[in-house]
């Protein structure tokens, strides 16, 4: 249970000159819901990318299940990706795609499930997301709700290790937001995954996490307990989690 | 000052050149490894191949059609009345060797190019072809793979077809409507005309099909900045590929032999 399944270490990566990780150091735990805050552009989502292996360090190593991820192939990453799920802010469905062939999808590429088989996995998945009749419809008839549940449904369709959600509660409205949190604790308890949630939404952080790390400036400064955070002494950790405009994070 | 700009856009353009060459490099390397996209491949086949034939057919009928008029024109004025059934050859070969490879590459370009950076663009700016990658599809093995494959085949089909129109054009321009011997002008065209080339229209087609889907896939991968950045992406794809292909067809038909035997 205290294992460590993800381990990041020195990650820098820059786009251009501008560089948004600047030596982050974390270790995520087996089994945990580690929720990961910080300001919008702060590099979150440039974080989540890269401990899927979308993305590759400039400098510093990622290591899954103790396996180094930066030195594998593109084939070697695409056969890891079983283990990953992952929900993107827009949910990324695939257009041209109805609901089911979307929640298939992974299902296809990493089981040898029958066809049969995998329309069973798919219905159970959307029922488990509170989803039901809407295997035929297109993402476009799809409300922004609906649109992440079936986003959400996609990725644990295979039963993944780790789940990876990227700003799940953002443009939805407080009681689907949530809905969502219900559903993380649910997938949690249920599929016993190790989470990674990546929000600026503090309700839903306080809710879900079993601990919280925040990045700033390119490094993850603080972590802990949702108790440890609430009364840590670092102001930029205080001015965040309380939302005022003044204080040592200037820029906005 | 205008030194460094000036270096700046010949680093980028070779930069750009490199990363369009690595993915078309890397496309036809995968074409043979698996899993094999057998849906999407059939999807682009039709889209490529089929969709265009109205398109390719307007083309090279009105391509034979002028070309048929301007060869006729050119003997009756320069060489004599009566000499126009010597324009028989001139046509066969001006369409299969030049015309008609340049009129579909550049139609295709611009059907089939700009829809290839349009849907691949909009992927990526909605972070689907980073989804594709989640659930454990290669992006270039996805997407990219698929239709270049098609354009490798549909586009010299296209041509061929073209050819085979554009050609009935002139024939039906001069003898039907100009009233050219048909004898002397089919016997003209059979005397000088080879299969060579028709087979030179074709490479050139094979090589234009490779530009086009590359390109136009590259343009999509690349797009960033939203609907603007689609745009964009959508645009160049069609203005890239179409000056490639007029660039490569100068090159290519005088590296080419002018015949076989």
């Amino acid at each position: 249970m205290n294992e460590i399944k993800i381990k990041l270490s020195d990650v820098h990566k820059a786009f251009g000159q501008k560089q948004v990780l600047r030596g982050v150091n974390l270790d995520i735990y087996t089994n945990e819901t580690i929720v990961i805050i910080g300001q919008s552009g702060s590099g979150k989502s440039v974080l989540l990318k890269h401990i899927i292996g979308i993305m590759k360090p400039d400098r510093g190593h990622i290591y899954v299940d103790g396996q180094d991820i930066t030195q594998l192939s593109e084939e070697e990453l695409m056969k890891l990706s079983r283990k990953f799920g992952m929900l993107f802010q827009g949910a990324a469905l695939f257009d041209s795609l109805t609901v089911a062939e979307n929640v298939a999808f992974g299902l296809r590429r990493h089981t040898n499930l029958s066809e049969e088989e995998i329309q069973q996995v798919v219905k159970a998945s959307l029922e488990r997301v509170g989803l039901r009749g809407v295997e035929n419809l297109l993402p476009y008839e799809l409300s922004g709700g609906m649109k992440k549940r079936v986003g959400l449904a996609r990725a644990i369709a295979y039963n993944p290790e780790i789940i990876l959600y990227d700003e799940p509660t953002t443009g939805l409205d407080p009681i689907r937001a949530d809905a969502i949190n219900e559903l993380i604790l649910q997938l949690k308890k249920d599929l016993c995954v190790t989470s990674v949630v990546i929000t600026h939404d503090m309700n839903s952080t306080y809710k879900i996490a079993d601990r919280i790390a925040m990045l700033y400036e390119g490094r993850i400064i603080e972590v802990g307990t949702p108790e440890e955070i609430r009364h840590s002494p670092n102001p930029v950790v205080q001015q965040f989690i309380n939302g005022r405009a003044t204080g040592p994070i200037e820029e906005w | 000052m205008t030194r460094q700009v000036w270096a700046s856009v010949f680093e980028n353009f070779f930069f750009e050149l490199g990363q369009v060459f690595e993915l078309g490099w890397q496309a036809l390397q995968s074409i043979f490894k698996k899993p094999f996209e057998k849906a999407n491949f059939l999807q682009q086949l039709e889209e490529v191949g089929v969709n265009s034939l109205p398109v390719v057919s307007l083309t090279a009928a009105f391509g034979g059609l002028v070309f048929g008029l301007q060869t006729y024109l050119a003997f009756h004025r320069y060489i004599g009345p009566g000499s126009e059934s010597q324009g028989g050859p001139i046509i066969a070969v001006g369409l299969c060797r030049e015309l008609i490879p340049i009129l579909v590459g550049l139609m295709v370009a611009g059907r089939v190019g700009s829809a290839m950076a349009a849907e691949i663009g909009t992927m990526r700016i909605t972070e689907q072809i980073d989804a594709l990658f989640s659930l454990g599809a290669h992006p270039v093995r996805y997407l990219v793979v698929p239709r270049v494959l098609a354009s490798l085949i549909m586009v010299p089909i296209l041509t061929l077809y073209g050819d085979i129109i554009a050609m009935f054009g002139g024939f039906a321009y001069n003898v039907f409507l100009m009233k050219v011997n048909q004898t002397l002008y089919v016997q003209n065209t059979l005397k000088y005309f080879e299969l060579w080339d028709v087979s030179v229209g074709l490479i050139k087609a094979l090589i234009f099909g490779l530009v086009i889907a590359v390109v136009g896939c590259w343009q999509g991968m690349t797009a960033e900045g939203g609907a603007e950045g689609v745009g964009r992406a959508t645009t160049k794809s069609v203005v890239v590929a179409s000056i490639a292909i007029l660039i490569l067809n100068f090159f290519l038909s005088k590296v080419l032999p002018s015949t076989l035997g």
